[in-house]
């Protein structure tokens, strides 16, 4: 057996899957109250609010991509549409792998499948994932086919292409908007600051902002950890469109906060407009005023902070709609368990460290020339991910 | 006819003989520190709160057109025509949006279970079917809880208030609240004080979201269009782009480039 290698991050990863790995134990043998901070008046934590609404926010530069490149014939984007789709599909499968510890009975996750309730929210949200997720899975498969050199299959996927990231693109749409009309129906119990008759279009276009940011985030993680050549004026138009995306969502967000009289409780400090404001001056002001110099915006450094800083700005506003929003009509204060986090963290880890492997041993970013440079997928090989 | 319940918090002596009825009805443990206990959880679906000498009952309304019903994904909640909303364990996957969604936040989680259910108070179901009026109604020894038909039971509500309005607060919660409950209250102290909201709509809560779902299915037939012509236009323009600057068109037009 060959010797592991021992670097900083799968010490990381090590420690958080251990963690986890007990957290896991603890969930399924003792129960959701014996594991979680859940109580009656709070119900939802963070596996709704971080791992489901952000997760699936995280994953939007899946059919931000594919609708850039198959539908707007912008070819060249082309280089930079697989590791969205990979990042996407990831995504989503861990959004499941998620809901599976946090739904009473997971075992059940099917039910919405057969038992059909079209009034529900969470219905459509239900079914816009589960399809949604098997069009990722079937975008996806060109780069196994293309591994494995199984070129029938290859055109196959080829000659559906298009309708694929249509329907990818539609879905999305439907299910991103869709989380945020599950709060349509709690007017009374969510902060003014975050229920609005509008949750739906704002989840949407933050969506879309996110999957921008991502992108932008991953090719520069990517260019840093796998060698990978920068495709920096992709990323310059990128960061142009992420730009023009977040300026919309604050004209949105402040005309909406204004018109129903919302604005005026800013002024009065407290637990809420705190989260708010660091929500609106972390993912929306800094990245607008950062965008808007040029130097910044044309260079590698200023788009990776940029879209860092709104990748946490959004995250941070799910996490004020799923948990500060709703505290204060519970009248209690959530804070997640150290089961929680642990779990939730072993997600992030699995996530990073899936990437990671499926970068080099699958064409993510070298569709033009499979396999050539990627050395063969042995057992050993697979164990020290990158030395 | 739809049922409901009616109940005067004036005529009740907090002698909780309502909890005990209902612990025995649902099958769930009673006893003197269950009985202490002043909120709703999974082993006590219903509670007599007390604030001095007043009392209030806290029970499922049972809501005319129920939110916990037009929110659970597999449809396991749902009205009845003699009133009550029941539950359908065997549909429910624990999702407990019904718990978020809920505007009286009445459904509760077995959370010390590995495999929870919801619970909350069905307003008797197989009784009522039966033509028999709820547990807690049969138990309640100064007619305080009274059941029956809804209609009737708002125009008793309203004589009640008319023949002595210094003594109740002038307005029938449940009444009008997201668009009428089975469960009616009265009281002589603001409901507020109980924990009841009085700022809910009267407009039902399933409303709000069915607004929006009623697009989906225009959004799915516009935007299947709308992206199929895009992506038409955009792939024909770089069709003909791709034309005019191949080396057989520019020798035609004689362009040296």
């Amino acid at each position: 057996m060959t010797r592991i290698k021992f670097t900083f991050w799968k010490v990381v990863l090590a420690i958080l899957l251990l963690a986890g790995a007990y957290a896991t134990v603890l969930r399924f043998v003792r129960g959701l109250g014996a594991s979680t901070h859940l109580s009656d008046a709070f119900p939802w934590g963070v596996w709704i609010g971080f791992d489901v609404m952000c997760g699936v926010m995280l994953a939007a530069g899946g059919f931000t991509l594919t609708a850039t490149v198959y539908i707007f014939h912008l070819e060249e984007f082309r280089p930079i549409v697989r590791p969205a789709i990979l990042t996407a599909f990831l995504g989503y499968v861990l959004v499941v792998v998620a809901l599976l510890f946090d739904l009473g009975r997971g075992y059940r996750i099917w039910h919405p499948l057969v038992m059909w309730n079209p009034r529900s929210v969470m219905f459509e949200v239900a079914w816009c994932v589960t399809l949604y997720t098997t069009v990722l899975a079937a975008e996806f498969a060109a780069v196994i086919f293309e591994r494995l050199r199984l070129e029938k299959l290859l055109r196959i996927q080829h000659a559906v292409a298009v309708p694929l990231v249509i329907l990818g693109v539609m879905l999305s749409t439907l299910h991103q908007s869709s989380l945020g009309s599950l709060y349509l129906i709690v007017p009374s119990k969510l902060h003014p600051f975050w229920y609005s008759p509008l949750l739906p279009v704002l989840f949407f276009v933050s969506a879309v902002c996110v999957g921008l940011a991502m992108t932008i985030f991953e090719s520069c993680m990517s260019s840093r950890h796998f060698g990978k050549q920068l495709e920096m004026k992709l990323l310059v138009r990128l960061g142009r469109a992420l730009l023009v995306g977040i300026s919309v969502y604050t004209v949105l967000r402040f005309e909406d906060l204004y018109q129903r009289g919302a604005l005026r409780l800013l002024s009065l400090r407290s637990y809420e407009s705190n989260l708010l404001a660091l929500e609106i001056v972390m993912g929306l002001l800094i990245p607008i005023v950062l965008l808007l110099i040029p130097r910044v915006r044309e260079s590698a450094g200023g788009l990776y902070i940029s879209s860092v800083l709104v990748a946490l700005g959004f995250v941070t506003n799910r996490l004020n709609v799923a948990i500060t929003g709703m505290e204060g009509s519970a009248g209690v204060r959530y804070f997640p368990k150290w089961t929680e986090l642990a779990v939730t963290g072993s997600i992030i880890g699995v996530a990073f460290a899936i990437f990671a492997l499926a970068v080099k041993y699958l064409p993510i970013f070298s569709p033009a020339e499979p396999s050539a440079a990627a050395p063969e997928p042995e057992a050993a090989e697979l164990l020290h991910a990158r030395s | 006819m739809s049922k409901g319940i009616l109940y005067d918090a004036t005529l009740c002596i907090g002698c909780k003989l309502c909890e005990r009825a209902c612990a025995e009805r649902n099958g769930l443990p009673y006893d003197d520190s269950v009985g202490a206990e002043e909120v709703q959880s999974a082993h006590k679906l219903t509670v007599v709160m007390s604030s001095g000498d007043k009392f209030m009952r806290r029970l499922c309304m049972n809501c005319q057109d129920p939110t916990c019903a037009s929110v659970c994904p597999v449809g396991a909640f749902r009205k009845t025509a003699e009133g009550p909303v029941t539950y359908d364990a065997s549909r429910c996957i624990g999702c407990r949006y019904c718990m978020l969604a809920c505007p009286f936040s009445v459904p509760k989680y077995e959370w010390d279970k590995a495999l929870p259910l919801v619970r909350k108070c069905d307003m008797c179901a197989d009784r009522v079917v039966k033509g028999q009026q709820t547990a807690c109604a049969a138990a309640c020894p100064t007619g305080a809880t009274k059941f029956g038909d809804r209609d009737a039971l708002i125009a008793e509500a309203q004589e009640r208030i008319a023949k002595a309005p210094d003594q109740y607060v002038k307005h029938i919660y449940g009444q009008e609240e997201v668009g009428g409950t089975s469960v009616l209250l009265l009281s002589s102290i603001p409901f507020e004080r109980f924990g009841y909201q009085t700022s809910l709509s009267s407009q039902s809560m399933p409303l709000l979201t069915y607004r929006v779902l009623s697009h989906i299915p225009n959004m799915i037939s516009v935007g299947a269009v709308l992206l199929g012509g895009i992506w038409w236009i955009t792939g024909r323009r770089a069709a003909v782009q791709a034309a005019e600057n191949s080396p057989a068109k520019r020798a035609e037009t004689g362009e040296g480039k």
